[in-house]
């Protein structure tokens, strides 16, 4: 089982939301659509469920173009940012709904939806109608819907979006495991990095209607094929800068900071991309060197500080473990972790990491 | 803590109070006070207890008169809530029609009612009236002067034309609150449009829907002007509708004891019925 879009290009009048993407989807694996608001994501899920048309280029399940196939005929289902119910049926009636149109006997019926309803710790709210839940287990609901068919493709859009912290951390620890057993292909569209990371499997990074980058979640964060894919990957924002690099050392364009490395890349200029959790307020890894840096601002999340400083012409955020408070203003010392910065040639194309 | 103990913040109240004094409570309690005294005029009244009420609950000009208004709410419920709620659907969501539509459909409800009467009298006036000239000469008997059944079916028509966009509207706006992922749900679930219209639209547009049957029943229930205009409750009584009978009661026939009567047991009538209504349209929605 497969899922193949061949050069699929989406235009609507003089705009271009996809341009020509080529991308396949393997079966029983959980794909990370990652890119902000407006990249296309919903676009290509609605392309990929055949709820709208590409306007040019096809799309193959299970070595068949479905390009022009209705919706209806095909087996998918789709979970949305709201959570979508029938609003005066009971849970049981919402998540039976997609088999009763198939006409599978009501015993049958009975015995799918008490187990999707165990699974996703509904049980006990069979009975009662979508707006006398909370969101999260209206979610539930609408995530046992789509679960119940067995569909060959599962389709998540934003679904962790509209919930508040503590079930989203919850849920979205469960999903994963949900479709771990489950013979289909599961597409799941995000803008958090870290939702991406946490389901794993693989991950496409998008920006304005472009496939930055595709493959295993963890390859695609760790070796991104270019400062795109990085940055998009990357929350809060990668730090970037130009660098020039003689012999084993290295320099900051516009500042003094310099370091040591074995990189093996020719000398030359480069940009390099260090993701915020790599400069820290203390040392970190063998090889680290110091940037001096005015505080902007301070935030404090609990476990983690954000420090975002400027430094000349560079405008950078940090973040350290614990609690380290910092004044507005304050002139303030941070160790970069040499290893694990990423280079980039002039093209923005990775040349070396770590 | 030693708390000053002040009571002043109570004048605050005083405008709201009286205003809702002048406004409600003063000329509801004059009516009150007439229905159970008789009067002849220059302020002398008499005491008569509950006599008016006893009489307008026995006399069969107020049972006729409550029931052709009891027909005539149902009816025009009947005819416009399904066709407010059609026309709301067939309406486009977006483009250049939306405003053209909005426009057209707000445009009977900002008539004044008697010139909507007005209107309507001349336009059906079965010799130089438009619509009746038309009927007419196509070969019906139409004279909505002289024939009960004919003034029934003008009274409703124009109620309908005056009326219906209000039902449209409030659907429209219920309409556009229906998030577009419902439809999209309900494409891959396969479900047909009726299926959509029973299970996702008629669900989502309860609220506005229960606020238009209100709305509708209520000023159909005290309609006055239009009719008056038009058919002035004839021929006969035929179109005397509750509010036509209390005006030529109390003002007509200056009987200001019953006629006060029958506007409170009116009043109760309307009052009941919002009451009863609104409590089983919402008894679902209190837990939310």
């Amino acid at each position: 089982m497969s899922l193949e879009l061949k050069e699929v290009e989406k235009k609507v009048g003089i705009e271009t939301h996809i341009y020509s993407t080529n991308l396949k989807l393997e079966k029983n694996t959980i794909n990370v659509l990652l890119g902000s608001t407006l990249a296309g994501k919903t676009t290509l899920m609605q392309i990929m469920a055949g709820l709208d048309k590409p306007t040019s280029g096809e799309i193959w399940f299970n070595g068949e173009n479905v390009t022009g196939k209705e919706v209806q005929k095909r087996n998918c289902s789709m979970v949305y940012q709201q959570f979508i119910n029938y609003p005066n049926f009971t849970v049981f009636d919402n998540i039976a709904s997609p088999l009763k149109i198939t006409g599978i006997n009501s015993d049958e019926i009975k015995k799918r939806v008490g187990k999707v309803a165990e699974l996703l710790k509904l049980s006990a709210m069979l009975n009662k109608k979508p707006d006398e839940l909370s969101g999260g287990q209206q979610q539930r609901t609408a995530l046992a819907r789509a679960l119940v068919k067995d569909s060959d493709l599962i389709l998540l859009d934003e679904p962790l979006a509209n919930l508040d912290f503590k079930l989203r951390e919850e849920l979205r620890e469960e999903l994963p495991k949900l479709f771990e057993d489950r013979d289909c292909i599961v597409v799941y569209a995000t803008t958090e990095p870290l939702d991406a990371l946490m389901i794993g499997g693989n991950t496409a990074t998008l920006l304005e209607g472009n496939v930055v980058q595709y493959g295993k979640t963890l390859d695609v964060y760790n070796k991104p094929d270019n400062l795109t894919s990085a940055k998009v990957f990357s929350d809060p924002p990668m730090n970037i800068a130009e660098i020039t690099k003689s012999g084993d050392k290295f320099k900051l364009a516009d500042n003094n900071v310099q370091w040591t490395s074995n990189v093996n890349i020719k000398d030359g200029n480069y940009k390099i991309g260090i993701r915020p959790h790599n400069i820290t307020t203390y040392k970190e890894g063998s090889n680290s060197v110091e940037i001096n840096g005015k505080v902007l601002i301070s935030e404090l999340s609990g476990s983690e500080s954000l420090i975002h400083f400027t430094n000349g012409k560079l405008n950078w955020v940090s973040l350290s473990n614990g609690i380290q408070q910092r004044n507005i203003g304050e002139d303030t010392k941070l160790h970069m972790n040499v290893d694990e910065f990423l280079y980039f040639d002039q093209n923005n194309r990775l040349v070396n990491h770590g | 803590m030693n708390k000053t103990f002040n009571q002043k913040a109570w004048y605050f109240v005083i405008p709201v109070f009286v205003l809702v004094a002048f406004n409600a409570a003063v000329p509801l309690m004059t009516v009150v006070n007439y229905s159970f005294q008789e009067t002849f005029g220059s302020n002398v009244f008499a005491w008569e207890g509950t006599r008016w009420f006893k009489e307008i609950l026995h006399s069969e000009r107020f049972h006729a008169s409550l029931g052709r208004q009891a027909i005539f709410t149902f009816i025009i419920l009947l005819i416009q809530l399904p066709l407010g709620i059609f026309i709301a659907l067939t309406m486009p969501k977006k483009g250049w029609g939306v405003p053209v539509c909005l426009i057209l459909m707000s445009m009977p409800l900002l008539i004044p009612w008697n010139v909507v009467g007005a209107m309507w009298n001349i336009f059906a006036l079965p010799d130089i009236g438009f619509l009746g000239n038309s009927l007419n000469s196509i070969g019906f008997d139409y004279n909505f002067t002289q024939q009960s059944g004919d003034a029934w079916f003008t009274t409703i028509l124009m109620d309908v034309w005056h009326w219906t966009s209000l039902v449209v509207l409030l659907s429209y706006a219920g309409l556009n609150s229906i998030q577009p992922a419902y439809y999209q749900a309900a494409e891959i679930d396969g479900a047909s449009r009726w299926d959509i219209f029973r299970y996702i639209e008629l669900p989502k547009m309860k609220k506005v829907l229960t606020l238009a049957i209100l709305l509708r029943f209520m000023d159909s229930f005290m309609i006055y002007t239009e009719p008056f205009v038009l058919t002035g409750g004839g021929p006969g009584n035929a179109t005397n509708f509750l509010s036509l009978d209390l005006v030529k009661m109390a003002l007509g026939q200056f009987d200001l004891g019953p006629a006060a009567a029958m506007s409170l047991i009116y009043f109760l009538i309307v009052l009941l019925i919002c009451w009863i209504f609104y409590s089983l349209m919402m008894k679902n929605e209190a837990r939310t």
